[in-house]
């Protein structure tokens, strides 16, 4: 099966709702786990490379939430295909450099994704909708418990799952939530939140993680120790701080509204003026206006746009799914164009943002 | 500017690495430059700059003198996890124990693993380290002649790996 027919279209795909969502994208697990007696991926050499990757790959596709999932070998997937799974944050920009001996197996729902020799022989990650990080843990432990079953696990009892880079050995665990957050940017607190956030262990990243500028005001953030810590303590230390960084979002934008609401009005109305407008737009500035777009809707200012929707958009805006509605090689000059083509059509039917809004916004925070 | 390192000559080379948006500079002369493997491009120590400068020569003080060592399962040098900040095996934990222990203290929250234990190692800590114990005395024991211990021992190691749960007296 292609993965273009496996995977579900990017309408459906943003539909996909989870708890706390107004701020909290996606909530994310991931374990690096590997065999004992094989080197690692990076080490090995490629024929040991390839032994452990069948191996692996018959261990994880017998695995029953992995039934009827893909499976592809990561020589066998063309570059666009394996842009158009970064961008939907299944694999890492890492692994989509793999070829021969890497694999990646993703099940019918999309929510738990194994790559096999990346940086180590096993990352497996459980990616839910929304503030769900404990259920994300307890998903990909399950899938963990069973893989521990057939495979032979390179494990120390004092040092835990032994992994390529010691800043992953111990629990192998790396919880994240990817956040949007842009009143906090708009405010101009969000140095401070970050540098919080830093002294408490914890890591903020761009949009695809290490190494990736913070575009559409969207941050990931993760633990970093991953020894000497329990994974559910590792989980609730994080669901604590993602608690604390939804207020203070929600508070700035209040706050904002109520101090600075032509500074608000000013943003939103731009964003939907070049948006729903513009004959050529970068994927970056697309981004980054659609996330005050999203804001907009958030604060009921942009009453005939759902969430979904700019969702959808935000995702179809990235060069690999943008290339993908159109047969041909695009360039960049040419994707900037029918982007805005997109944009322009999609916010057709969409009426310009109310000053000041009829109510306040519909959306309660989360109660964590 | 002087090097950091050695703090008598000028510093030449530059490095800079930015993480979690906290700059790191790193400034040398090229006679330490050359040291620690940065007039190679390909070849700077990327342990430290990931673990923190003073990661890697850490390592190297672990090692014994003269011939480098390496991972006897792997055959990973001290110089190759300078390089790539990467490990090679599982076994390369052990072989470079020593230098890791600091490292990990740095890096992470605690340096003993808290958490998970795949469910066909669960004989648990405490009773593996028993086990250990155990295993030890039987090994006096024998050293000494002291074989009416050593049976007894024996017995115990058994009894304690086939049933784990129970209480093993002695």
């Amino acid at each position: 099966m292609k993965l273009l027919d496996f995977l579900s279209p990017p309408t459906e795909a943003a539909q996909r709702a989870g708890p706390g969502n107004r701020i909290v994208l996606s909530s994310r697990v991931r374990l690096a786990r590997n065999v004992a007696g094989f080197a690692f991926p990076g080490w090995a050499k490629k024929a040991e490379r390839q032994r452990v990757c069948e191996l692996l790959r018959e261990a994880v596709v017998r695995q029953p939430q992995m039934r009827d999932g893909f499976i592809a070998t990561l020589e066998g997937l063309s570059a666009l295909d394996k842009q158009i799974l970064v961008e939907r944050h299944l694999i890492s920009r890492e692994h989509a450099a793999k070829g021969a001996g890497s694999a990646l197996v993703l099940s019918r729902d999309e929510r738990l994704c194994v790559m096999i020799n990346e940086e180590d022989h096993l990352r497996m990650q459980a990616l839910l909708p929304g503030c769900q990080l404990k259920e994300a843990w307890l998903a990909i432990d399950e899938l963990d418990t069973g893989l521990e079953q057939e495979l032979d696990y390179a494990f120390s009892h004092t040092l835990g799952y032994l992994t390529a880079c010691p800043t992953n050995l111990g629990t192998g665990i790396r919880v994240s939530a990817m956040l949007h957050l842009p009143a906090l940017v708009l405010d101009e607190q969000i140095t401070q939140i970050i540098q919080a956030v830093n002294k408490l262990g914890l890591a903020v990243r761009g949009l695809y993680g290490e190494g990736t500028e913070a575009l559409g005001n969207v941050f990931q953030v993760s633990n970093q120790m991953t020894l000497g810590e329990s994974e559910i303590e590792i989980v609730e230390r994080l669901a604590k701080v993602v608690a604390q960084i939804i207020e203070h979002e929600e508070n700035a934008r209040a706050r904002l509204l109520e101090n600075r609401p032509k500074m608000i009005y000013n943003h939103v109305g731009r964003a939907y003026g070049i948006l729903a407008n513009a004959h050529s737009v970068s994927s970056k500035e697309a981004i980054n206006l659609l996330s005050l777009l999203r804001l907009g809707v958030d604060l009921g200012l942009l009453p005939d746009l759902r969430r979904t929707l700019v969702d959808e958009l935000f995702m179809l805006s990235q060069p690999a799914h943008l290339q993908l509605r159109h047969s041909e090689k695009l360039s960049a000059e040419e994707r900037d164009i029918l982007r805005a083509d997109m944009l322009r059509e999609a916010l057709r039917e969409v009426r310009r943002p109310l000053s000041p809004p009829p109510a306040p916004p519909v959306d309660k925070p989360p109660a964590t | 500017m002087l090097c950091m390192l050695c703090q008598k000559k000028e510093a030449r080379v530059h490095l800079t690495d930015v993480k979690n948006g906290k700059i790191k500079k790193v400034d040398l002369c090229e006679d330490c430059a050359k040291a620690k493997g940065v007039d190679d491009p390909t070849g700077f120590a990327l342990a430290d700059l990931l673990l923190g400068l003073g990661a890697g020569e850490e390592l190297t003080a672990g090692g014994t003198e003269g011939a480098e060592p390496a991972c006897p399962a792997c055959g990973l040098t001290q110089s190759d996890f300078k390089k790539a900040g990467r490990l090679g095996c599982p076994t390369c934990y052990e072989t470079f124990a020593e230098g890791l222990a600091g490292m990990l203290k740095t890096m992470h929250k605690g340096t003993r693993h808290v958490g998970k234990v795949p469910r066909g190692l669960k004989l648990g800590r405490e009773v593996q380290e028993r086990l250990q114990a155990l295993q030890r005395s039987l090994e006096a024991a024998i050293a000494v002649e002291n074989y009416e211990e050593a049976a007894r021992l024996r017995d115990a190691i058994k009894q304690l790996r086939e049933n784990p749960g129970a209480v093993v007296a002695g």
